[in-house]
């Protein structure tokens, strides 16, 4: 091929990788993980005027967050290959082979912890935290043991937030916190109603979960609880970053929503509603990041 | 399911359109309705914090959730809380006896979706849905055409009417008397309940100018 003329090959070649390994890193989760760093920086540093580093905060939690979901989707090949909304994932598929995704997960997770660990010893460690809850600890550890082990997956999805905080101030405050709180009480409610509208599944897989230990009823009411401490925590967020009136009120309302579905879902279920709570609870953090972030 | 027809389903214009009255719901909500008076702006932000859970709720599940019997109830949240907010802002003297009135209305409206025949539910809405339509169309238009607010704030008057029209459409269909048949008001409501969100939107901007 002469120089300056581009391999018409290329561009295939490109989208068929995008097409394996793309949906080994859930880019719909990793996104809303990556915007609650962001909004976490940014709501200690708005208006943002170095640039560098939040493009820097951007690459390294991009880079985490998906090596840490690469590592587990490694892990879990076995149960996603058992459950039925999973079993078309690149890895049970043999679409991607298992030694492919080791490497690319520990590649991608390292290049993300070390940049973060570069950009700021503290916001690098928390990244590290994160990651590691999430791999060793919910996924290699409890996830196959117990219920319980989303309190520790909901630990590692406040980690993000929380460094973007503290990558901002340069320290942990109350408010960092606080956020991570509130991510680690969204959690159960995103989670929890995943796990009773897909309950066979993860019955199928061995995967326990509070649905198949304390029955669906008592899990409504768990998320119910959890969306309240959820909007308990915003709140309190809201008002230690001195969110305006107004953007408080927008706040108050998405909070009301929330709330008003998860109790609602509690006293007369359904699994239209069920299903309403989950895509609702993913806008409400959504909305939440966008407006601690302004 | 009270109505036995089958929902229409929801398209991609409708999801549009009620996405884009939830913004500007959030946008009144946020910053409309600033320096009003504590009640008003209270009144005003249910009302359109309640169209902007609506509006999003009805993108996620489709129009199938306007079948739960809550649909009454929660669309008359929104003529009583606005009527109260107008009320509290013009006629002050009115608040009283008028907030009475919206609780009272409120409770008959939810008591009679759990007990009582279909007349009494039907008088309840019309009393409820009526008083406070009127006085949404009314008052901005009055206070518009006898100069006390800017001739904008008439716009106010028109969102009302609109709010009045797609309330009543679903009160009377959820009673099983429906005006319209299910799929035309499930046709024409996105696009009512958007243009009704920026009469609002331009009545209410008036009064901040």
């Amino acid at each position: 091929m002469k120089s300056g003329q581009t391999n018409p090959q290329f561009p295939l070649k490109l989208a068929s990788i995008r097409q394996k390994y793309w949906p080994l890193i859930k880019s719909l989760q990793t996104g809303l993980l990556l915007i609650t760093g962001l909004a976490g920086y940014m709501s200690s540093r708005c208006p943002v005027s170095h640039i560098p580093t939040l493009l820097s905060l951007t690459g390294s939690l991009f880079l985490a967050i998906s090596g840490s979901t690469v590592l587990n989707m490694w892990f879990d090949r076995d149960i996603d290959a058992i459950m039925e909304r999973s079993k078309k994932r690149p890895l049970p598929t043999g679409l991607v082979q298992p030694g492919e995704a080791l490497t690319l997960g520990l590649a991608i997770s390292v290049l993300g912890v070390g940049w973060a660990l570069i950009l700021d010893p503290i916001y690098g460690t928390i990244v590290f935290a994160g990651l590691f809850f999430d791999m060793i600890v919910y996924t290699v550890w409890l996830k196959r043991r117990t219920a319980w082990s989303i309190v520790w997956g909901g630990i590692s999805g406040g980690m993000p937030i929380l460094a973007g905080r503290a990558l901002g101030l340069g320290h942990i405050d109350w408010i960092g916190i606080a956020l991570a709180a509130s991510v680690l009480f969204w959690i159960p409610t995103h989670i929890m109603t995943f796990n009773i509208r897909y309950l066979d599944d993860y019955n199928r897989a061995r995967v326990p979960t509070f649905a198949s230990l304390y029955g669906v009823d008592t899990t409504r009411k768990i998320i119910a609880a959890s969306s309240v401490l959820a909007t308990i925590f915003m709140g309190l967020s809201s008002y230690g970053v001195g969110l305006t009136i107004g953007y408080t009120r927008i706040l108050a309302v998405l909070s009301g929503g929330l709330l008003i579905l998860a109790l609602y879902s509690a006293i007369k279920p359904s699994e239209k509603l069920n299903f309403g709570l989950f895509k609702f609870a993913s806008i409400y953090m959504l909305s939440s990041m966008l407006l601690i972030s302004a | 399911m009270e109505n036995s027809e089958m929902a229409k389903k929801i398209t991609l214009l409708d999801r549009v359109l009620l996405l884009v009255t939830g913004v500007l719901a959030a946008y009144q909500v946020g910053f409309g309705i600033r320096s009003l008076g504590f009640i008003p702006e209270i009144s005003y932000a249910v009302a359109f914090g309640v169209l902007l859970i609506a509006g999003l709720l009805i993108i996620i599940l489709g129009f199938e959730i306007l079948d739960s019997p809550m649909v009454v109830v929660v669309a008359t949240i929104i003529p009583l809380s606005m009527s109260l907010g107008l009320v509290a802002q013009f006629y002050q003297s009115w608040l009283g006896p008028f907030a009475v009135f919206v609780a009272l209305s409120f409770l008959v409206i939810l008591i009679t979706r759990f007990v009582g025949g279909k007349g009494i539910k039907v008088i309840a809405i019309i009393i409820g849905h009526g008083i406070s339509g009127m006085i949404i169309f009314l008052v901005p238009l009055l206070l518009s055409f006898s100069g006390k607010t800017p001739g904008l704030f008439s716009f106010v008057g028109v969102g009302g009417a609109l709010i009045g029209i797609g309330g009543s459409l679903l009160s009377f269909l959820k009673m099983g008397k429906p005006i319209l048949s299910k799929n035309t008001i499930l046709t024409i409501l996105p696009g009512l309940l958007m243009i009704m969100m920026i009469c609002f939107l331009v009545g209410f901007s008036a009064l901040a100018n």
